[in-house]
């Protein structure tokens, strides 16, 4: 499971949404890059093929449960959906898988549940409905942007627990975008950190929280209080506010709040080196560790 | 319940109620009532931060509001600074009001886009001050410096802001008239990260500076750990439990906290894989209907008979440390 953590606006959902070419263009243009799935460039086929893969292969969880899940159709009718649409199932096939589906993730009396509308559903319960959706055509990869800022600890913690079972019992790839590093520490294998559009640090969870790399990244881990361990006197800021995204970065995107930076930070964007333990970084400090490494 | 017996209370709150009204069917008839706030006492003490944590729907900002009287409460009786103002008509209210202030939650909200910096912050001296035009303008930039903010940005909206630079705003207009207390509805939810920090060091900072008294509601358990002395903790509409900050997070004395407390992700997966979490099962019950009895009986995972019966008493089980529990009845 590999999770993407950034602030708002660091451009992480995005990404994600550009990947399967859910961004209108225009405005959206996605200017140059390959994505690879499973041997075919997403970014170049044809939409037709892109919508069989779409849903398909690769399940899509929104953050807001209320507002991602159409209020006019009961939500058997939109898990239905894509199980007729995707693998042509008939209407009593979908019905049966529908209530599987339902039961999969948690929701009682679910053969009734199937004919209520959204609203009815409380915010965890609608979650839970989008992520019904999301595997109903048992997808290869599981891409949830947010899929529990929106709910309450308790809740939350529900989800996560379910999110976990799930993928040990369909053992799909997820891709879980979030801003909560606790989350992120729980439930991911890998670690992205994006910030300014780029990814700026990238390594097993493990390795990231013990020894991270990138400034922002330590920073980030710093400010957030905790409620187990010691309480700190002050909290420690990351001063300033995150980049606007205008142009093509010239810069390091961070060289403004970073506590260490460099002369070359202002006229070059760091490219992302290798620091060992699978672990990269985009920051010009560790450019003399990965010569180390490399000798 | 004084932890530090110097300290005497400024706020006094005592069995707070606020019911909402249901009207329902053709003749619109009052058919029930949303209990959002249903009996909750509380004292704050001067100079100290009353954290309210809840999650969402349990009434800590209804019970926040209701403090400070922006609503008319059903019953029940709040003292601030010692005059009792639970069922003053809101006209008398005018006069009190410079000494409670609010910060809201959605600093895009609650700023008139159509107002300059200069005059949402002005607005309050306009209302109940009698200071002359030049002497407003030196108070707000004064205040514009406290809260870290650039004097030249006077002159402009609240849209050329960020959410940290809105909410400091927010944060100005309710310093302007020099209040005693405080509330803060979720004044960094709406924030990054990144920016609460800023936002809550700068609250502390005022607090030392002006010696506030802040009542600061949050769901966020551990920036409340952070910035609170005492932490209540409201589960439908009742504080479940209220102690000084680390007897609540070291030794929760209520299942509900304690549940509360282990569904916080830690930010470190090797605590994270040892954790013992509790997983509460089901959702909060809609606060019209409140179960009978205990209000948490139907997701406690250490129910007993009694709880489905009775309501449980709000009592010291320790000292300074007060719940709402059944299972504390024994000891």
């Amino acid at each position: 499971m590999l999770g993407v953590v950034g602030e708002s606006g660091s451009g992480k959902s995005v990404t994600m949404m550009s990947l399967l070419g859910l961004l209108p263009s225009p405005p959206a243009d996605v200017h140059s890059g390959t994505v690879t799935f499973d041997g075919k460039d997403l970014l170049k086929v044809d939409p037709e093929t892109l919508r069989t893969i779409r849903g398909r292969k690769i399940g899509f969880i929104f953050q807001d449960p209320m507002t991602s899940l159409n209020p006019v159709f009961n939500v058997g009718y939109q898990i239905m959906e894509p199980l007729r649409v995707h693998m042509g199932m008939d209407k009593k096939a979908a019905e049966a898988r529908a209530q599987e589906l339902l039961e999969l993730v948690g929701i009682p009396d679910a053969k009734r549940r199937l004919k209520d509308y959204p609203h009815q559903f409380s915010g965890g319960m609608r979650q839970r409905v989008m992520i019904a959706i999301a595997l109903a055509c048992d997808p290869q990869v599981l891409i949830a942007d947010e899929p529990t800022t929106a709910l309450d600890v308790t809740i939350q913690a529900q989800i996560l627990e379910l999110m976990k079972d799930l993928r040990q019992k369909l053992g799909m790839a997820v891709i879980w975008i979030t801003h909560d590093l606790g989350v992120i520490a729980g439930i991911a294998d890998r670690v992205m950190v994006m910030y300014g559009g780029q990814i700026v640090e990238h390594a097993p969870v493990k390795e990231l929280f013990r020894n991270p790399k990138h400034p922002y990244t330590k920073a980030l881990l710093k400010t957030v209080p905790s409620v187990r361990g010691a309480r700190v006197r002050r909290l420690t800021t990351i001063e300033g506010q995150p980049p606007i995204l205008g142009a093509q970065p010239t810069s390091c995107p961070f060289r403004d709040r970073c506590s260490e930076p460099l002369t070359v930070c202002a006229s070059k964007n760091p490219p992302r080196y290798e620091v060992g333990n699978g672990h990269d970084v985009a920051c010009f400090h560790a450019d003399a560790l990965e010569t180390a490494h490399a000798g | 319940m004084l932890d530090n017996p110097v300290k005497k209370p400024l706020v006094k709150v005592r069995d707070l109620k606020m019911h909402f009204p249901i009207y329902s069917g053709f003749f619109q008839r009052h058919t029930g009532n949303v209990k959002a706030v249903d009996g909750v006492s509380f004292d704050v003490f001067e100079g100290e931060t009353l954290g309210l944590v809840g999650e969402s729907g349990c009434g800590k900002s209804t019970c926040g509001r209701a403090v400070l009287r922006l609503y008319d409460i059903t019953t029940g009786s709040i003292e601030i600074d010692g005059k009792e103002i639970g069922a003053t008509p809101q006209a008398d209210l005018r006069p009190i009001r410079p000494t409670m202030q609010m910060v809201f939650q959605d600093p895009q909200a609650s700023l008139n886009p159509r107002m300059t910096v200069q005059s949402i912050i002005q607005e309050p001296l306009d209302e109940h001050t009698k200071l002359s035009q030049k002497e407003k303008q030196e108070k707000v930039w004064e205040l514009m410096d406290a809260v870290g903010l650039n004097r030249r940005f006077a002159g402009r909206y609240p849209h050329a802001f960020s959410g940290g630079q809105r909410q400091r705003i927010g944060i100005a207009r309710a310093l302007a008239l020099n209040p005693k207390f405080i509330v803060c509805d979720e004044p960094i939810a709406a924030l990054d990260v990144s920016i609460q920090a800023q936002v809550v060091n700068l609250l502390e900072d005022l607090q030392e500076k002006y010696g506030l008294t802040y009542l600061f509601i949050s769901h966020d358990l551990s920036m409340v750990r952070h910035i609170a002395t005492r932490v209540a903790v409201m589960y439908l509409g009742k504080i479940v439990e209220l102690a000084p900050r680390e007897a609540l997070y070291a030794s929760p004395q209520h299942p509900y906290t304690e549940a509360l407390l282990s569904a916080v992700p830690e930010p470190d997966p090797s605590l994270e894989s040892r954790a013992d979490r509790i997983i509460l099962q089901g959702d909060v019950p809609s606060p019209s209907k409140p179960p009978k009895g205990c209000n948490f009986c139907t997701r406690c995972p250490k129910v007993m008979d009694i709880c489905k019966e009775t309501e449980p008493e709000f009592k010291e089980v320790k000292p300074g440390h007060f719940a709402a529990c059944h299972l504390l009845d024994k000891s």
